[in-house]
């Protein structure tokens, strides 16, 4: 790295003029149009905030600036110049880095090597080895070179998107949903990174939909709505609540809470269990104690990867635990019992795929409907599909949660992310189950889903149901459980009320740094 | 001559063409493509590196001409898979039973010919020696390139970056893409580099295993090397010793045929078979499900422009 920290990066540049302007940008992909006359403008050291709800088109607007997308119409003027980015490698020669949201990284491959392969200069590998622990040094990125990287946490693999990127010595960052993936700790440190990047005179283009962290951070937000661009602003200036709604045009209501206790009979009781990891890209769930109560929503945060799915899989009873007694649902030990089962007694699960594991993305929802209500409802008799019934069942589902769908029976690939995650949910709810155990409920989904599935969950608790929130959403945990358990690493701290909890303290349980007392 | 020295001799000749095949799809599979086309490519390759070395009474010719038949038969795959984005499970199936009958009909008129062998190494004095000499100085040409290929092929992965850029491509085409790697171009160098060396794998049957051509003679090599890939979990080290251990087996069993030990012929011909499938079973329990392979492997990749 030739930098020093300190230097400026741009040159005979004057600070007005902006770094990169995007010009009428617009993108249509057949009938849909994800980007509809976008203008942007970013200057150097400035940290500019790109604002919007999942499908406003702004991880469209990313891929053309790093050329993975060709534009249908518009221009985009790089230090006063029109230019053409035809593919990552000439942005990346423009001088523009990409730290993206779901991380473009090689499993199986290390650190040297992931960073090795973006880079497309002769350097030789272990001369790009020492500069890789340089600059994660001198940025307080630690990384370990030789490491695997499906060894590592998200926040590590992160450091690895952005070390990569600064070996490029970049003049415009781009970072698409950073901290979806991180603890609030990780979260600090990379804003600590972002603010010394910006102040090097670096751009840095930080796209998110969490508005309290752009408030933060950025002095200049673009808010995108449906492929346009609906406002630009400084987000200091104006309240998360003004903001919210520019981004979803109507005003996003809270969530009600209920005064349920959670005093009731033990619904769920989770003893002693203990799971091998089933392949070694997994944990091994160790010593599990759990309890969840009729009429309380129990939350289980947790960094991506620690265990959840592991977890869920365990109490679905889609992997068999190894004793019978491990997990009881209504009293009634099961472990040995399969899904199915387990429905019988009461309990109802929603998976954290959507697509592939809650639902067949090719059937209709009257067919996925039957998915989960074969062994329990009125949709099967005698290994025969009863279609009527299977229609009005998912018909209901559709009504009861506010589904959105393009035609009456569509195939469950058809749905949007969040109309689909209200399907799966609903389709579980409308069974008015005594014990619901749901995983990641709103991963990825417009804050008008979230919201209406929060509220049934909390609904569906305050009619006396059990609920148990898989999440890695903090903001979702606090906002609607009664007391939340930190799993890491497959193993499972005590549930302590919410309101015992500070962000801190979670976050660091959530690293593994000593279970909170 | 012993029979020790001989049977180690004839092991030598039965692994070298299974371990080109297999070095070459390991390449192709390692960026991310599935090519069940190989015993199809190596029928191609044995009967138009014979009709070749025949028609212009030269092996090199048949060297090259088998080598570009196995290459065009790949070029044909990489058109639908890549260019396509078809399904590469079908269209290297399809691939296969294609080489087997376009080979038949191009070898028809060659059944019955034969070529003389080819030259093998001479050093005088270490040839000569006991036992060993024959082994590690005194073999053809096709066995030195195969170790050669091996060791290119390691080094080629671990160490150059091109290899690097071709096992990000295999693991993660998507994430390939994004940062601006060649993800097609890479893939079909491989695809080509697996149909080169399974055509010069099929040159080795008919040029040196049996010096003559005949329809099917190929007998499922293509297959075995393609179970080896899977066995040797798409490392060449591990390719190198699982293509001896097969050669190993179907030479002993031969041996076993002639030694009249009493059990019907048709078991002892399964014996290499059932080695080769208890060694995979047994690996892959010990390794845990699937390690190793490609993340991408099989999938087919379409820009999103």
């Amino acid at each position: 790295m030739t930098q020093r920290s300190g230097d400026p990066v741009t040159t005979g540049q004057d600070v007005d003029t902006p770094l990169v302007a995007l010009r009428g940008i617009a993108k249509r992909y057949g009938d849909l149009l994800a980007n509809d006359g976008i203008d942007l403008a970013i200057r150097p050291g400035e940290i500019h905030a790109l604002l919007g709800e999942n499908g406003a088109g702004k991880s469209t607007l990313v891929k053309i600036l790093y050329g993975v997308v060709e534009p249908t119409a518009g221009e985009i003027v790089w230090e006063g110049r029109p230019v053409a980015i035809g593919s990552p490698v000439e942005a990346r020669r423009l001088g523009i880095g990409m730290v993206f949201q779901h991380f473009s990284l090689f499993d199986q491959l290390t650190v040297a090597e992931n960073i090795a392969v973006a880079l497309s200069g002769r350097e030789s590998l272990r001369d790009m080895r020492r500069r890789l622990v340089e600059v994660s040094r001198a940025y307080g990125l630690g990384l370990e070179p030789d490491r695997a990287v499906w060894t590592l946490s998200a926040g590590e693999r992160q450091r690895i998107e952005i070390v990569r990127c600064l070996l490029q010595d970049p003049k415009l960052i781009v970072l698409d949903e950073p901290t979806s993936v991180l603890t609030p700790q990780e979260a600090d440190r990379l804003f600590e990174t972002l603010e010394r990047l910006a102040g090097e005179g670096r751009a840095i283009l930080y796209i998110s939909h969490k508005l309290e962290e752009v408030r933060r951070l950025c002095r200049t937000a673009t808010v995108l709505r449906n492929g346009r661009v609906v406002a630009t602003l400084d987000p200091r200036r104006r309240s998360a609540r003004e903001i919210a709604a520019l981004m979803v045009g109507s005003e996003v209501g809270e969530v009600k809470p209920h005064a349920g206790s959670g005093s009731g009979a033990e619904a769920l009781a989770v003893r002693g269990l203990t799971l091998p990891a089933a392949n070694p890209h997994e944990w091994t769930l160790k010593d599990i104690e759990l309890a969840v109560r009729k009429g309380e929503v129990s939350g289980i945060a947790g960094i991506a990867g620690s265990g959840q799915s592991e977890l869920f899989a365990a109490l679905s009873g889609e992997r068999l635990a190894p004793a019978r007694d491990s997990v009881a649902i209504a009293g009634t030990d099961c472990g040995h019992i399969g899904i199915d089962g387990r429905r019988r007694l009461g309990a109802a699960f929603v998976p954290e795929e959507r697509l592939g594991h809650a639902a067949v993305p090719t059937h209709r929802l009257s067919e996925n409907a039957l998915l989960s209500h074969h062994a329990t409802g009125e949709v099967a008799r005698g290994g025969v599909v009863a279609l009527g019934p299977a229609r009005r069942l998912a018909g209901s589902i559709v009504a009861a949660l506010d589904v959105r769908t393009p035609s009456p029976d569509p195939q469950a690939r058809q749905l949007s992310g969040g109309n689909l995650q209200k399907f799966v949910v609903g389709r579980e709810i409308i069974r008015n189950p005594a014990l619901l155990v749901v995983d990641q409920p709103t991963w990825g989904v417009d804050a008008g889903a979230a919201r209406l599935i929060r509220q049934a969950l909390v609904d569906l608790a305050a009619g006396g149901a059990a609920v148990l929130v898989i999440s890695q959403d903090l903001d979702e945990l606090f906002e609607i459980s009664d007391r939340i358990a930190v799993i890491h690493r497959g193993e499972i701290s005590e549930a302590l009320p919410t309101a015992a909890w500070t962000r801190e303290e979670i976050g660091l349980a959530m690293m593994g740094a000593a279970h909170a007392a | 001559m012993t029979t020790f020295e001989a049977i180690l001799l004839t092991i030598v000749t039965a692994s070298t063409p299974l371990l080109i095949a297999a070095i070459g799809e390991l390449v192709a599979e390692r960026a991310g493509v599935l090519n069940l086309g190989v015993e199809g490519m190596m029928a191609m390759g044995a009967a138009c590196g014979f009709a070749a070395a025949i028609g212009f009474n030269s092996t090199a010719a048949g060297i090259a001409v088998g080598i570009l038949a196995g290459t065009a038969l790949a070029a044909i795959f990489a058109f639908a898979v890549l260019g396509l984005a078809a399904n590469q499970v079908g269209s290297g199936l399809a691939l296969t039973i294609l080489g087997l009958g376009l080979s038949g009909l191009i070898g028809a008129p060659f059944v019955g010919a034969r070529r003389d062998p080819i030259p093998h190494l001479h050093i005088p004095g270490l040839t000569d020696l006991p036992v060993i000499g024959r082994l590690f100085f005194g073999q053809d040409a096709f066995v030195y390139i195969s170790l050669a290929l091996v060791m290119a092929v390691v080094l080629f992965l671990a160490r150059a970056r091109s290899g690097l850029t071709l096992r990000a491509v295999g693991e993660n085409h998507s994430s390939a893409h994004a940062l601006g790697l060649p993800v097609l171009r890479t893939r079909l160098l491989a695809i080509l580099f697996g149909g080169a060396c399974a055509g010069l794998a099929g040159v080795y049957l008919s040029l040196v295993y049996t010096r003559f051509w005949s329809p099917g003679m190929t007998a499922g090599r293509g297959w075995i090397a393609l179970a080896l890939v899977v066995f040797a979990a798409w490392r060449p080290v591990y390719a190198l010793a699982g293509a001896y251990l097969f050669g190993t087996a179907t030479v002993l069993q031969l041996h076993a045929q002639a030694g009249q030990i009493g059990l019907p012929s048709q078991l002892l011909s399964a014996v290499p078979y059932v080695a080769t499938i208890l060694a995979l079973v047994l690996l892959s329990v010990l390794r845990g499900r699937a390690l190793g392979a490609p993340g991408a492997l099989g999938a087919p990749f379409v820009p999103d422009r």
